[in-house]
């Protein structure tokens, strides 16, 4: 047997391992990113072979926690895809203006940055007090960071410049005070978006929501499990909702295709219709 | 040497590497049965100008790798600006947003690293001149699963470092110039070259 063909072997093993003992479940993530995860991680613990994690992960639980840090990668930004923005500012939120109330789901926030942008927006359409905005990821520790609202003030000139090119119609400095070199986004924001543990993979709809936003955890699954949770999205909008993908993201693998309408092809933006 | 019959070719390069890229052309065969995956370190707004540029130098079909996508023979493919570009063992592409490595995103390394899983001894990995270490993991990987690795030879390149980072692992099979990695490609991968189309395009 070849040793790519071992090491797979041993990938699916550990992936079984951790569903069967802590039930967070892997098993429909691409495998490429993952493989890749692993590894790094092994490197950082010291760990030489793919399967000897296995009883590790298994016994230690502190280890597994590590493990399940380095597996969902938090990598996100504010404004990220202005043009994205601009399009949800442009074609859906006047939409959303004729509901008396609006829920917003936005699902693999993150550190939560992506949910302040869109705070930010929907607050900037006058749409702030009859939104209630949930934020959710299965990843505690960036759900934590998440709630402090905190972020490298380093960043704030590419998100200021963002901001304005996703058409922000103040200035993108009223949002925050700084400290040292930490940016603090302010409290009125805070305190509109609910952030909350929840996993696509295992956990239940979100009823009548008028907007999902979702963008770059697709990609990290296979078309098996994209299907899966384009279709727990598609019974989470009322009809005539919205869903907002990433760039590079699509509904082509879902049995839920047809039941989108494409409000806007480049940004990803659908709409429900069936 | 090259009994070994190949099912992809993967190619790695930063600065100076389209114009290297667009040179190889000349030397694929028209009836290409493999796919070609080139990843560059592009600029992370460009929208698809990589794609246009090189579809205009080649009668290949060139295209932007898409998420979850079958991996075509006959294709030349490109990451989009500013995701990491993998395949899956069932040869679909996966993309990622993962943290950059070495700098850069699309990375060399990741492209070439899970490469190597999908085609292990059936694949070609060739490192291309540029201006950063990445790709010598990936010629790394691509050796370990029993791949074949070629350098483009520092002296010719552009930029050196990038070729002779990879050469240092002491996992390169050949160090070859421009014409040498064209003319190995054409006989590893069929005879009839692709007539070299006439340059009318914009960014001449
Ligand atoms: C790359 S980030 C994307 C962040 C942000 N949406 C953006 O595009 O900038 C992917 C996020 O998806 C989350 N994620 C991955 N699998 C998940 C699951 N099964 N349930 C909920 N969140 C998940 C990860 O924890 C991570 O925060």
């Amino acid at each position: 047997m070849k040793l790519h063909e071992i090491e797979n072997i041993e990938v699916e093993l550990l992936l079984e391992a951790i569903f069967q003992r802590y039930g967070y479940d892997f098993r429909g993530y691409a495998r490429a990113s993952i493989r890749r995860r692993i590894k790094q991680f092994m490197e950082g613990s010291k760990i030489a072979t793919i399967s000897e994690m296995i009883p590790r992960v298994i016994h230690d639980e502190s280890l597994f926690n590590e493990m399940v840090r380095e597996f969902s990668i938090t990598v996100t930004e504010m404004f990220r895809d202005p043009a994205m923005f601009l399009a949800l500012r442009e074609n859906v939120l006047p939409v959303l203006k004729s509901y008396p109330y609006i829920k917003i789901w936005h699902a693999g926030c993150a550190t939560g940055e992506e949910a302040y942008s869109l705070t930010i927006l929907i607050k900037e359409y006058g749409l702030a007090e009859r939104a209630t905005i949930f934020a959710t990821d299965f990843n505690d520790h960036a759900l934590s960071l998440a709630k402090t609202g905190i972020y490298d003030l380093n960043n704030a000139k590419q998100y200021s410049l963002n901001y304005q090119k996703a058409g922000g119609n103040g200035s993108f400095a009223d949002y925050y005070h700084s400290r040292y070199d930490a940016m603090m986004m302010n409290n009125e924001l805070k305190k509109k978006i609910t952030f909350a543990n929840h996993n696509l993979v295992v956990d239940q709809v979100f009823s009548e929501t008028h907007l999902i936003f979702c963008r770059n955890v697709l990609i990290y699954f296979n078309r098996e499990l994209q299907d899966r949770v384009l279709q727990l999205f598609h019974e989470s909008l009322v009809h005539g909702g919205f869903l907002c993908l990433g760039t590079k993201e699509s509904l082509m693998f879902s049995r839920v295709e047809d039941r989108f309408k494409t409000i806007d092809k480049k940004n990803k933006i659908f709409q429900k219709i069936d | 040497m090259n009994v070994q019959s190949f099912k992809a070719v993967v190619i790695g390069g930063s600065a100076g590497s389209t114009e290297v890229m667009v040179k190889l052309f000349s030397y694929l065969p028209e009836r290409l049965e493999l796919p070609i995956i080139f990843v560059n370190h592009l600029h992370p707004e460009d929208d698809g100008g990589l794609v246009e540029y090189l579809s205009c130098q080649t009668a290949l079909r060139v295209e932007e790798a898409a998420d979850k996508e079958h991996i075509e023979g006959g294709t030349i493919y490109v990451p989009p600006a500013d995701y990491h570009l993998l395949v899956e063992s069932d040869l679909t592409f996966s993309l990622s947003i993962d943290r950059k490595v070495k700098y850069s995103r699309p990375s060399i390394d990741v492209l070439f690293e899970s490469a190597a899983m999908a085609w292990n001894d059936r694949l070609i990995g060739i490192v291309l001149t540029g201006a950063s270490h990445d790709g010598s993991d990936g010629v790394r990987a691509i050796h370990k699963y029993g791949g074949l690795t070629i350098a483009q030879n520092p002296d010719e390149a552009t930029y050196p470092i990038m070729p002779q980072a990879a050469i240092t692992t002491g996992c390169v099979d050949k160090i070859l110039p421009v014409a040498g990695i064209g003319l190995f490609l054409q006989a590893c991968l069929g005879h009839n070259t692709v007539p070299e189309l006439k340059k009318v395009n914009a960014h001449d």
